[in-house]
């Protein structure tokens, strides 16, 4: 038996040079035996015999592989390795058959030592030791599976090229001072500082970013195995975080619930007044004096004529429409036409007396197109609704209404600056401004678009249920 | 309202991103601090970590500038109607918490994301202007992921491709129709539009780099989006064929489907179901198809049941069920193509069979070594020893290979 003695676990060029020397003598693998240190247990071994004539050739990729596979903390590995070369000298494509069983244990004890590289790469955590010259010293304490220690120092030292740092692990430490990197003895874990600073808002971050309504704990199992948790300061987290998810994520369910205790409410957007104009209108008189004044209106396709609201200043209730359409622009009063006519209907079926109820339009002049002889009512624009929604806060101050009944998109989009869906967010009492409620449903002429008698009966139920809903808002 | 420290903004910006699926840090070039001096260093591959108790990687530091947000998207915990805690960082704590924790080597880098206030310019030119004074200022050499704004002007996107690793526009819902009813301020065509114009400028920058080393880089990662998965009614053929025409109309890198999760204030429109993860990881696996197994979506989804995939089994062994008469295959003979077909065999398998085989016929024990495991794909192959008799007529081979899926629980008393 021949006996080789490397100088440490990672002396590859030992065992490179060994290799050589065998391969030129032509040993069988048999007879070799491969031993870290110069203490052997038994006697030294046979000599290697002289050099024959041919030259041992090894390919580049297959010696790539093999420098790789010895950092594997695996006792057989150099053995292994020498097999391996040995047989390449009568099968020199040996290497680039997947399938054969030595190479497939030296992809595998490699594939491993890279896996164990990537995650040192990973799972190293600084921790900041002081400071001098400007430069920040750190120093983290890992424990890698394999020898690989020496060969990740250069990954760190191009990452970290600004800051002095050291890396302690049982078996080497590698240090970089922003001159050189320095190879030197291992340590222990007590060598190394156990607190940063920083590493609390660390913990903040993992415990935010994780979701608790994906709990998937095989899945984080499989990339960061338990082996490492001791040294990463967010683990400690884990089994908290893991217990308590389902019980976070109910939560965010019973709070998304319409069925909570909070009434929904809505996040009013501001309104900007516009160029020379201030609030605190003590009365609708003074108000539509200022608004009729004002000469920087939307005036494309729009009448002249500016229709009001109408009703009590002290009015509980306020009805907010869209715009004024043909008939409202001639009378100069806001709901008269067909729709108007219709929400009377409505009105008198609710037992809402029209006379004390403010009614409004969220538009003040009627925006139509002409064609022909006719006016053809046409849809305001958000730049529209945005001229006229200070003016319309305006005229909620003036009357203070305890209850606000939005008639259709126009209306929601002048009273909360926000496009919001009717039918999703109708016939509820929301909270708004002030300790006011409001309620949104759909405009009346929404009814009389309706093609068939049965579906305008329903609609039109459900349109006095929503304006009871609004009365019944107002303290008795 | 009291002043919020770091750390408190953290918590809050931090837990807005949450719902964000991507946090790659792969792909773009090769960098070292070796020559400036400085911190950070991207190998190409990216690197996670930490990996949270949801399963996902951390790899960066995900966050937003600020969760104030003008737009009133419904999906959104940031829309402006929603009644989250707000905070925002400053652009200096944003710079000083990544280099913070990048020395730590907590972090491969940032992906920074941002509600819209002020305007989408006001926003944009803050999240240019963390990059580039992490890039600039600190010699940061570690990733940067930007989330663009697409209402902001072009000129913005054109800086913030000089200085991030990635940018991403999120599309979040798979058709115009659902941008415009859950996200009103926000546009489909303006979204892709925008996508357009930095696909034209990555290519542009790549063709510049090829003829000088010096030509400046721009997103050199390539750009991304994000799509919710549950919150609308879209099925599986809507998001697939939407993600296909990203992938070869505006030249994505990666399309990242995100299960919508309940959030906490949610607006009243959406689910409030559990999230749908199995749907999320069939759309994921079907994209790999696309991406690297050659199938078409019409093929994805040619077994679909209303436009979605299967949930018992995945999209490709469905259709290998579908398409028996393509089956079994000999993995001694079949072309490539064929071989990326096969159920249970992925594209690493495939390459280690096709260079094995100029070697002599495979057995199935060569194969169970090539591939660590055979299980799946017994039914569909012929090797030197192995022929599935008349497995695939039989017809309860579906529910052979149904398995009872269950999530394992860690902690399980």
């Amino acid at each position: 038996m021949i006996r080789i003695a490397l100088a440490s676990q990672t002396d590859i060029a030992g065992w490179r040079e060994a290799a050589r020397k065998l391969l030129l003598a032509g040993v069988i693998p048999a007879r070799v035996e491969f031993n870290i240190g110069t203490e052997t247990l038994f006697d030294e071994g046979d000599p290697i015999p002289p050099p024959g004539d041919r030259k041992p050739v090894i390919s580049k990729e297959l010696l790539g592989d093999i420098q790789t596979a010895l950092l594997h903390s695996d006792p057989e590995r150099f053995a292994l390795a020498y097999r391996i070369v040995f047989r390449a000298q009568t099968q020199p494509k040996i290497h680039q058959n997947p399938a054969d069983p030595d190479m497939y244990t030296l992809r595998a004890l490699a594939k491993s030592v890279r896996r164990d590289i990537h995650k040192m790469h990973a799972f190293v955590r600084f921790r900041k030791v002081g400071e001098e010259n400007g430069r920040e010293s750190f120093v983290s304490w890992f424990e890698p599976e394999h020898h690989i220690t020496e060969a990740v120092a250069k990954f760190f030292q191009n990452r970290f090229t600004g800051m002095n740092w050291l890396i302690v692990t049982p078996e080497a430490s590698i240090a970089w001072d922003g001159k050189k990197l320095e190879v030197g003895p291992g340590g222990q874990k007590s060598d190394v500082p156990q607190e940063d600073a920083v590493e609390s808002e660390w913990k903040t971050y993992y415990a935010s970013i994780f979701n608790p309504a994906r709990l998937k704990t095989k899945a984080m199992m499989a990339e960061m195995p338990a082996k490492y948790w001791k040294n990463l300061p967010e683990a400690a987290l884990i089994p908290g975080l893991t217990r308590e998810a389902e019980a976070r994520m109910n939560a965010m369910i019973d709070n998304a619930s319409p069925d909570g205790e909070n009434a929904p409410a809505i996040a009013v957007k501001e309104t900007q007044a516009p160029a020379h104009a201030s609030g605190g209108f003590d009365g609708l008189k003074p108000l539509y004096d200022a608004l009729r004044a004002a000469n920087d209106w939307p005036r494309e396709d729009f009448s002249d004529r500016l229709v009001p609201g109408e009703g009590p200043k002290d009015a509980r209730m306020m009805f907010v429409g869209e715009q004024p359409g043909d008939q409202e622009d001639q009378a100069g009063r806001p709901f008269v036409g067909p729709a108007g006519q219709l929400l009377d209907r409505a009105f008198a079926a609710a037992q809402i007396d029209r006379g004390e109820a403010y009614v409004t339009n969220a538009v003040k002049r009627f925006k139509f197109v002409q064609r022909g002889k006719r006016r053809i009512h046409s849809k305001p624009s958000n730049d529209d609704i945005e001229y006229y929604r200070w003016w319309l806060e305006q005229e909620r101050q003036v009357v203070e209404p305890q209850v606000i009944v939005a008639l259709g998109a126009t209306a929601v989009r002048a009273l909360t600056g926000k496009t919001l869906t009717i039918s999703r967010n109708r016939s509820q009492l929301i909270d708004y401004i002030g300790s006011s409620k409001l309620l949104i449903t759909v405009h009346p002429s929404y009814l009389l678009r309706l093609p068939d008698g049965a579906g305008q009966k329903v609609e039109f139920e459900k349109l006095v249920r929503d304006l009871s809903l609004a009365k019944s808002a107002l303290p008795a | 309202m009291a002043q919020l420290d770091r750390s408190q903004k953290l918590e809050i910006l931090a837990d807005a991103a949450k719902y964000d699926a991507s946090c790659a840090s792969s792909g773009s070039i090769k960098r070292g601090s070796s020559k400036t001096g400085g911190i950070g260093s991207t190998t190409g591959m990216g690197i996670c970590h930490s990996y949270a108790p949801d399963g996902r990687c951390i790899s960066l530091l995900k966050i937003l500038l600020t969760n104030y947000c003008m737009f009133d998207c419904h999906y959104c915990i940031n829309r402006s109607s929603s009644g989250v805690r707000r905070a925002a960082f400053t652009v200096d704590e944003v710079v000083d918490l990544t280099l913070d924790f990048y020395k730590r080597n907590y972090i491969e880098g940032l992906f920074l994301s941002s509600g819209i206030i002020r305007s989408p310019d006001y926003t944009m030119e803050l999240l240019v202007q963390v990059a580039k004074k992490l890039r600039i200022e600190h010699k940061f050499g570690g990733y940067i992921h930007l989330k663009t704004i697409p209402e902001a002007d072009p000129d913005l996107l054109a800086d913030a491709g000089l200085y991030a690793d990635r940018l991403s526009i999120n599309i979040e819902l798979p058709s115009d129709a659902a941008i415009e009813e859950f996200a009103p301020e926000k546009s489909g065509p303006l979204i892709r539009k925008t996508m357009a114009d930095l696909s034209g400028r990555i290519t542009e920058a790549k063709v510049e780099r090829r003829k000088s080393r010096k030509a400046p880089l721009f997103a050199p990662g390539g750009h991304s989006t994000q799509m919710i998965v549950g919150a609308d009614a879209s099925d599986d053929a809507a998001i697939l064929q939407t993600s296909s025409k990203l992938y070869t109309g505006v030249g994505l890198k990666r399309v990242y489907y995100s299960a919508f999760s309940p959030i906490p204030d949610a607006s009243k429109r959406l689910p409030l179901a559990a999230p749908p993860l199995m749907r999320e990881h069939r759309l994921y696996q079907a994209d790999w198809m696309l991406r690297f197994y050659g199938f078409s979506v019409s093929e994805i989804l040619g077994g679909a049941q209303g436009g979605h995939l299967d949930l018992e089994v995945d999209p490709k062994l469905a259709w290998a069920l579908m398409n028996r008469d393509q089956f079994p295959v000999d993995l001694n003979r079949a072309p490539r193509e064929m071989l990326l077909r096969v159920p249970g065999l992925g594209t690493k398998g495939v390459g280690a069979i096709l260079r094995a085989r100029r070697f002599g016929r495979l057995r199935l024990a060569d194969v169970e070594r090539l591939c660590r495991s055979t299980k799946k794909m017994r039914a569909w192959i012929i090797a030197a020893d192995w022929h599935p008799g008349r497995w695939l007529d039989g017809a309860n081979l579906r529910s052979k290979m149904v398995r009872p899926a269950r999530q394992m629980e860690l902690f399980a008393a």
